[in-house]
């Protein structure tokens, strides 16, 4: 089987990955769903879903099952190709950039093949990145021409506009981390970012020398919230401004395909904000002495968990949940012992962290959209051109300034 | 028949479906998407030859911003399908037929006359090196294009504007 | 540090790799089939877009001179063809829409004359 590994290597090891990610991914999507519903929820003080399973935790199956339901209605006089063509096209380009992020730095052996704990590891792993967000434009154009409606025309240029403005400011405002890191390699920038000043505070890119890149995060993330069409900046697809905007004429499965597009952008731009300007999945402790015991802090995190969620759990209201809380407890004070094991600390690190971070990132972009007013289309379009693309440029001219005096 | 073979044919096949495509399709959406098939397939060409950055260059702003700026156009205007009128006759019987056979013998001809080159490098060319070489000897052509994107503009905002009366 | 090569594993035997002469047929297919398309389209917008397949097929053409004579001045030419075409097919939009707007269509065929 070894030998075998070592000649095929893209079947027997970059495949299995494709395939685990893929399946971790679209759960990911269905419960950010859930997390968004319950968040949200109890900012506006009310409980959200909580009778499917317990704390709701079907609601993205019952979810899935009435999309898969529903009747697929076509509007009459669209155009079949493109109307077919803009969901696949979202989808597709949205789910397909996880393919160059980076969750590790350890390698792991799959029949004799050391391989990273990334799909790939490109050179020009962030130009890639860029690359499937330009086409990303396509399928929201598309999708408004193509439903032959003049609301769905109307919202898809709005917002292929508003995508295309803030894709600038997106690009621009990465450069000074580019800049510092000197290269495109999403692996060689997160590593660029080791090290700590005085001992305990992280190297990061947000902290970091010769220039904090504090703007460049600001203006990343508020360009990210644009490109993706979330509030604040989702004007072109609430309900009460343009009926819905460029995805009005789409049915069930259709309309979850944009849904999911728009989740998955979310977690790529969690992760690359994560990447870029938070160390990605290095740990904000050190690692030698006085600190490692910091590196036993996910089997700790895991084993609170757990047990938190089996003391919760055996006094919950419904039959079903006093089975399945409990289990769900039980297999995160499992994994917490999984952790303790030698050797595997290691390499659990890595991708704790880097999932921690991606967390809290979107659990800052549904924040935002509970607690933010919309912006008006006009001022969305100023705020984009006017004010964060000026601030981006002079970035660059200050990251550039400081890597030239610091240099020698 | 080695991958990289097989992987040009592929995307050599793509792209040249994608341009017959831009031809016989009769609605301007539908040839605006056939000609984003191409550069697609173009770019992953350059990927095929070493050129990481040109391709991604490629998709960033030929595909991803020229080409927007196409359907852009194609969506306001709502261009429709074209009429379909038959070619006449001169174009039937004599045009066709001699513009494939000029194709063909150019085709075959570029192919003979370079038959003897070979690829040299067989690595990927890093950014770093083709920046350098941009930012060093060719910048004053660099400079000269920013000045031109700026003239475009300008140019195209002031062709665009409607007409109030001064 | 790895390439887009590196990375697929595409190993060539021998050192063998895809001959120059075949980009260079490709190019002229796809330049043979813009003209073929500026020719025979009527719509303004598809013509234009016959031009961004003719420059395409050159950059093409340059990439793969650039890759087999080892230089990489190829590369920055295909740089700036495709800064100009950004700035060419910037201008060309506007002028379209000038024209639908003052003469109603977008047949070549009908605005071919300076008056109406």
């Amino acid at each position: 089987m070894n030998e075998f590994a070592a000649q095929h290597p893209l079947l027997i090891v970059a495949l299995p990955k494709i395939a685990v990610l893929l399946f971790v991914l679209l759960t990911a999507l269905a419960y950010l769903t859930w997390f968004e519903r319950k968040v949200v929820a109890h900012i506006q003080a009310r409980w959200g879903p909580y009778r499917v399973g317990p704390h709701g935790l079907l609601q993205p199956l019952a979810d899935g099952l009435k999309f898969l339901f529903k009747e697929d209605v076509t509007p009459a006089g669209a155009d079949r190709f493109t109307y077919f063509l803009a969901p696949f096209l979202s989808l597709s380009l949205a789910i397909t950039s996880i393919a160059v992020i980076p969750f590790g730095p350890k390698e792991f052996t799959v029949f004799g093949q050391s391989t990273p704990l990334a799909i790939t590891n490109l050179n020009i792993g962030l130009l890639i990145l860029f690359a499937i967000t330009s086409l990303g434009v396509y399928g929201v154009a598309l999708a408004g021409w193509s439903s032959n409606s003049k609301y769905s025309l109307l919202g898809g240029l709005r917002s292929s506009a508003q995508m295309v403005s803030y894709e600038l400011t997106l690009t621009m405002s990465v450069v000074g981390v580019i800049l510092m890191a000197g290269t495109f390699n999403l692996s060689e920038i997160v590593q660029a970012q080791q090290g700590f000043f005085w001992g305990f505070v992280p190297r990061w890119n947000l902290i970091g020398a010769p220039f904090p890149q504090v703007i460049g995060f600001v203006l990343f993330f508020t360009a990210a919230v644009a490109e993706t069409n979330r509030a604040p900046f989702d004007l072109v697809e609430a309900e009460q401004e343009l009926v819905g905007g460029f995805h009005t004429e789409y049915a069930s499965f259709k309309f979850a395909m944009f849904f999911m597009a728009e989740y998955s952008s979310m977690i790529t731009v969690s992760c690359l904000a994560t990447i870029l300007f938070f160390g990605g999945w290095l740990s904000p402790f050190p690692q030698t002495g006085l600190w490692t015991w910091t590196r036993y802090i996910p089997a700790a995190t895991f084993a609170i968990a757990g047990v938190a969620l089996i003391i919760h759990g055996v006094r919950y209201l419904t039959m079903l949940g006093r089975v399945v809380l409990p289990a769900l407890g039980v297999a995160l004070c499992a994994l917490a012992v999984l952790f303790i094991r030698p050797g595997a600390p290691d390499f659990v690190q890595g991708p704790f962290w880097f999932l921690l971070k991606i967390s809290i990132f979107i659990f800052i972009y549904v924040w935002l959209r509970g607690t933010l007013p919309r912006l008006r289309y006009d001022r969305l379009m100023t705020f984009g051109w006017k004010v964060l693309l000026p601030l981006a440029i002079l970035n660059v001219v200050i990251t550039s300034l400081a890597i030239v005096l610091t240099q020698k | 028949m080695t991958p990289q073979i097989a992987i040009f044919l592929v995307l050599a096949a793509l792209a040249v479906a994608g341009a017959v495509s831009l031809i016989l399709q009769r609605h301007p959406i539908h040839s605006a998407l056939s000609l984003i098939v191409v550069m697609v397939a173009l770019a992953g060409l350059y990927l095929l030859q070493g050129a990481d950055f040109i391709a991604a260059v490629q998709i960033i702003v030929y595909a991803g911003a020229i080409m927007v700026l196409f359907v852009f156009v194609i969506m306001l205007l709502n261009a429709g399908e074209e009429e379909r009128t038959n070619l006449s006759r001169m174009a039937q019987y004599v045009g066709v037929p001699l513009g494939v056979v000029f194709l063909v013998e150019v085709a075959y001809w570029v192919g003979r006359a370079t038959s003897h080159m070979s690829q040299s490098t067989p690595q990927s060319v890093s950014t770093h090196d083709l920046s350098t070489l941009l930012f060093r000897e060719y910048v004053f052509p660099f400079e000269l294009t920013s000045f031109l994107i700026l003239i475009a503009i300008l140019g195209a905002l002031v062709l665009a504007r409607r007409e109030d009366s001064e | 540090m790895e390439g887009v090569l590196d990375v697929v594993g595409v190993e060539s035997p021998g050192g063998v790799v895809v001959p120059t002469s075949y980009y260079l047929v490709l190019s002229a297919v796809l330049f043979g089939l813009g003209v073929v398309a500026f020719v025979f389209k009527r719509n303004i917008i598809t013509v234009f877009m016959s031009i961004e397949l003719m420059l395409n097929a050159v950059n093409l053409a340059f990439v793969a001179f650039s890759r087999a004579l080892g230089q990489m001045q190829g590369q920055v030419f295909v740089f700036f063809v495709i800064v100009v075409a950004a700035a060419e097919a910037a201008v060309g939009m506007a002028i379209t829409i000038v024209i639908a707007r003052n003469r109603g269509t977008l047949n070549v065929e009908r605005v071919d004359t300076l008056k109406h």
